[in-house]
């Protein structure tokens, strides 16, 4: 990023200043996209990119902020080149901030290739499948909402919900069955707190797997305009190393919602039209051009699985954050205050939760022939037992059937027993023998979602004889 | 040929000078790369250009190229079984050329130009030919492919071959000297030219019992599907892709998920159809443009959809379009709009929004087609839409409503609780019925009506009971309407939830859906009668018969659920002799 190219375009023209806007006046050549440094009168260097261009005007985003910029004084380069990141394998076990730079006290790295941070979408044709199961060890997202390799799969939570333990011990537990490959973890923190940073950092020490990482981190209090970049710049580096080197990316990016506050920010200085809540029109567009950046192409071992976490403001699963988030993502795993009042630990709320690429990842050869089939059992009686629990509140226990009891306590048992397991590293075997274990409680009647060969093969009272 | 220079750029948004003569909608080539374009608004010699691709790297004073022609499709055999972009470029040619990753400036033809077709005339020289007439036909795959008069030609046959062509070579020639060849090519913003609408009349099957029995759409219909994400939009698309009873499907995934494409690309070619026993994807066109791909060409493919369907049509052929979804559509016009500093009307989406859906919803109907000889074709278009918050008030949703004939609204809570497909029986209805009660009663299901009304009344007798239960318990309903709330459990249960990946239930042909009601509906009479004559519930709710209502879904044998009826009978009147 340093050096003197042999050409710039140099201006001290910057006529108008508004948040993290600059309007530079009298420019010529200049590209749409494309990197500006910023140099204040006290000799700070900033970095910026152009957002739109007409005859003399470019409106240049200031990454670092626009303190100290002045209308007088202010230099402003234009280098011709879209914003880039230098990638190398040996980024791996080295903390880098939100728009690439080493934050570490690290050496240089030696550079295998100097990428444009946007990318280019994948070709829907060269997509490759996503097939692989991922067993993360967590009933309720290996049993009810399997994870695959080249899934987008985010973590929807509260404020002070659990969702970074939940992350941690994903990316601690997940392996894929019957195979030992090469896997790196892609960490991007986009205005998080020092303290929720450490806890991945503490975590991933813990566990060895620290040497597999590559940290981005663009904490609480670095510049807000900055996060526009990051999970871009680690979402460059991903496809580096998945495509260039066949490892198997896990990207956990946390907090999305800081992420979208940054664009909304952008758009207000902009003085665009804004949709809902404030939120760009285009926030959608902006969203997936970073979700769907997961997947697996042909060609290439490697895969990128992403697990993005967002707070949802107020718990409202309709806010425009968590909203386009799940219209865009391939299944959400939701957090829920209600439950983690009641001990559940992890506290995820099976009903929202949804994995569209389940199926894909799951039945005979991948997991087990009843897992569908469970899963589905499991959903149905468990929502039933739920809707009895609001009735209950009405009118008493005393005023349901026998058989509506057996599902009130089929639902607690299922929170008790098969959601709440803490530490514990299950099989999916033993996740999916819990829910067989659950479905006893109930008459064999209301199992109407299972093949009957299949209650014959796994049920317990037929499997005793 | 009039050329340009790019004076400012915002996003997909390039405003070009020295444009004067340019039509609206003409395409352009923009800059150094040639990125492609439109035109979508004039101003003395400026012209506002929406750009297909990225426009990053882009510079002001770069030249743009007017091609003078609009942005169009090319029609002709070839199009079956083709993966294109919302601009139709082959998507597996693209990779060719350009690795897994999209890049820019790469223009390639819609049909391939290599390969080779064998062509029987069916016009003969000397004969008199106007737009539409069929002159011939190619075979494209199962699909007899008839080579039709582009719709504005017209004039006598001086010479027509046979044998193998190229889309391109010349296969007949008019006294005039015009050229026809296996290959039109039409724009997309345009509709393709028919002789008059037919109202529709056909039931569009669909293999699902919550469409073909309580919600119908006919063939050449318009149906809309909303739902808040994860209530099973994509999947009731794709279902209805796999087996809508039609000879022809388009496909258009507009702002969608790169990894559905995939999924629809893999399972399509292994998927057979139940009517022809042939590949799914042997009869099936597909448009991605995923949501990652550029904005502005998502706005093109609807339209370029709809533009084939049109063509196959045109030879007389049902087809059916499915987008998934029109909210990412909305939103690309409002993108555009909104970078054009237009006033914004509700929520931000241009004034113009209705119009344009009306615009596009329209050009689905059943017709009878250009040309000589009685053809009927039809297009039924199912649009997904993606409310916000799952709020069926936002503006896409509202406008559709006003102009499909059917609305199939999914429901969270029906999704939460995996009742797929989550269609919510209160809110959905059908403006069909009428037409399609008449196609019911000629085609064998007399009681089609009856038993529809009877299976909407429990229905809807369900939610007023639930509400009572929720204020005083379900142990104060009279026995006859605790009956009720187990049949309409049933009904639920055993009717209207379907798998779409069950081996058997996936796809549910319209005599089992029949008699499946039909079973349940005698079952709720019989239960009548019985508790009439003293016999309690409860012991009415322990009959065997009721497990074996639960699995009618997995029978293939109609016959096997026909029996039932008699089992009900035989189980009751054992109670009843008690």
């Amino acid at each position: 990023m340093t050096g003197t190219p042999l050409y710039s375009k140099e201006s001290r023209t910057v006529g108008y200043v508004s948040g993290p806007l600059i309007f530079v006046q009298n420019v010529k050549g200049v590209s749409y996209g494309e990197v500006v440094r910023i140099v204040t009168p006290n000799g700070d260097e900033r970095t910026g990119q152009v957002l739109d261009i007409s005859k003399d005007m470019a409106v240049v985003q200031v990454y670092e902020g626009t303190s100290g910029i002045d209308t007088l004084k202010t230099r402003v380069r234009f280098t011709g080149e879209p914003p880039r990141i230098r990638v190398s394998v040996d980024m791996l076990g080295r903390i880098f901030d939100g728009v690439g730079k080493i934050r570490d006290k690290g050496p240089e790295i030696m550079e295998e290739a100097n990428l444009d941070i946007h990318g280019m979408p994948i070709n829907p044709s060269a997509r490759d499948t996503p097939a692989d199961f991922i067993q993360t060890g967590m009933s309720t997202i290996d049993g009810l909402n399997t994870l695959v390799r080249g899934q987008k799969l985010p973590i929807f939570s509260g404020a002070g919900l659990p969702a970074n333990k939940l992350a941690a011990q994903i990316a601690r537990q997940a392996r894929v069955l019957g195979e030992e490959e090469k896997f790196a973890v892609v960490f991007v923190a986009m205005g998080i707190t020092y303290k929720e940073a450490s806890f991945f950092m503490k975590d991933f020490e813990r566990t060895g797997a620290l040497e597999r990482v590559v940290f981005f981190m663009n904490l609480a209090d670095d510049p807000t305009i900055e996060r526009i970049a990051t999970p871009r710049v680690a979402l460059t580096t991903a496809e580096f190393l998945a495509y260039t080197h066949d490892l198997h990316v896990l990207v956990i990016l946390t907090d999305m919602i800081n992420y979208c506050e940054a664009l909304r920010e952008i758009s207000t200085a902009r003085e665009e039209v804004p949709g809902r809540r404030g939120y760009p029109g285009y926030m959608y567009t902006d969203l997936a051009s970073i979700y769907e950046r997961a997947g697996r192409v042909k060609g290439s071992k490697g895969s990128i699985t992403q697990i993005p976490i967002l707070t949802m403001p107020d718990d409202d699963i309709t806010h425009p954050v968590p909203d386009l988030t799940g219209y865009i993502t391939e299944g959400q795993i939701v957090l829920s205050r209600d439950l983690f009042r009641r001990g559940a630990d992890p506290p995820v709320d099976a009903l929202p939760c949804l994995s569209r690429l389940m199926n894909l990842g799951i039945g005979p050869g991948k997991t087990r022939e009843d897992h569908r089939n469970v899963a589905d059992q499991l959903y149905a009686s468990y929502a039933y037992g739920r809707d009895l629990r609001r009735l209950v509140a009405i009118v008493g226990e005393e005023a349901l059937t026998e058989l509506d009891k057996k599902y009130l306590k089929f639902a607690d048992d299922f929170e008790r027993q098969f959601i709440t397991q803490g530490d514990e590293n299950r099989t999916i075997s033993q996740t999916l023998d819990i829910g067989w274990h659950l479905f006893a409680t109930l008459p064999e009647d209301e199992l109407k979602r299972i093949k009957r060969d299949y209650i014959q093969k796994y049920h317990p009272t037929h499997r005793k004889e | 040929m009039i050329s340009g220079v790019v004076s400012r750029i915002s996003g997909p948004v390039v405003l070009s000078e020295r444009l004067r003569g340019s039509q609206m909608y003409d395409v352009v080539k923009v800059g150094e790369q040639e990125l492609n374009g439109e035109i979508i608004r004039l101003d003395g010699d400026q012209a506002v250009i929406q750009v297909y691709e990225d426009t990053t790297g882009l510079k002001v004073g770069e030249k743009v190229v007017n091609t003078g022609l609009p942005l169009s499709v090319e029609l002709g055999p070839g199009l079956l079984s083709s993966i294109y972009d919302g601009i139709q470029r082959p998507l597996p040619l693209l990779a060719e050329k350009s690795g897994n990753f999209i890049t820019r400036g790469i223009s390639l033809p819609g049909l391939s130009r290599e390969r080779s077709w064998e062509f029987l005339p069916r016009a003969r020289k000397g004969d008199q030919v106007t737009g539409g007439d069929v002159i011939g036909t190619v075979t494209e795959y199962h699909i007899e492919h008839r080579v039709m008069v582009p719709p504005l030609v017209s004039g006598t046959i001086r010479e027509i071959f046979e044998g193998k062509f190229k889309v391109d070579d010349t296969i007949a020639r008019l006294e005039d000297g015009t050229e026809i060849s296996l290959m039109q090519t039409w724009p997309v913003r345009k509709g393709r030219p028919y002789t008059r609408k037919m109202d529709p009349d056909t039931l569009l099957a669909t293999g699902q019992r919550v469409f073909d029995t309580l919600f119908p759409v006919t063939k050449g219909g318009t149906a809309m599907i909303p739902g808040g994400f994860g209530t099973g939009k994509t999947v009731a698309e794709q279902t209805l892709a796999k087996w809508s009873d039609t000879q022809i499907v388009v496909y258009i995934g507009c702002g969608e998920r790169g990894n559905e494409m995939t999924d629809v690309l893999t399972e399509f070619p292994e998927l057979l159809d139940p009517r022809t026993n042939l590949p799914l994807i042997q009869r099936t066109i597909l448009i991605a443009n995923t949501s990652n791909m550029p904005v502005a060409a998502r706005e093109a493919s609807i339209y370029t959809g709809i533009t084939l369907a049109e063509y196959y049509r045109d030879m007389g052929y049902d087809v059916a379009l499915m987008a998934d979804s029109t909210s990412r559509w909305g939103e690309a016009l409002r993108e555009v709009s909104g970078r054009l500093e237009e006033m914004p009307g509700e929520e931000g989406y241009p004034a113009y929004l209705a119009t344009r859906l009306a615009a596009f919803y329209e050009r689905a109907g059943r017709v009878v087609c250009l040309g000589s000889g009685e053809r009927l074709g039809s297009i039924t278009v199912v649009g997904a839409v993606s409310p916000p918050g799952g709020d069926f008030s936002e503006p896409i949703t509202q406008n559709t409503l006003r102009i499909t004939g059917t609305f199939w609204a999914l429901d969270t809570s029906l999704a939460y609780r995996r009742h797929f497909p989550s269609v919510n029986w209160i809110k959905s209805y059908s403006l069909y019925l009428e037409q399609v009660r008449e196609w019911y009663e000629k085609t064998g299901f007399a009681d089609w009506k009856d038993l529809r009304a009877q299976t909407m009344y429990l229905l809807q007798k369900e939610v007023e009971l639930q509400e009572i239960v929720q204020l005083v318990g379900p142990d104060a309903l009279p026995e006859s309407e605790k009956a009720i709330l187990e049949v309409t459990r049933m009904i639920r249960e055993d009717f209207l939830q379907q798998s779409a990946y069950h081996e058997v239930d996936s796809f549910c042909p319209l005599d089992k859906q029949y008699w499946m009601l039909k079973v349940i509906i005698a079952f709720y009479e019989r239960v009548n009668q019985a508790m009439g004559r003293g016999v309690p519930l409860t012991k009415i709710l322990k009959i065997p018969v009721k497990a074996e209502i639960g699995r009618m879904k997995e029978l293939t044998d109609v016959e096997q659920i026909k029996g039932l009826v008699s089992h009900i009978n035989d189980e009751l009147r054992g109670l009843e002799g008690e």
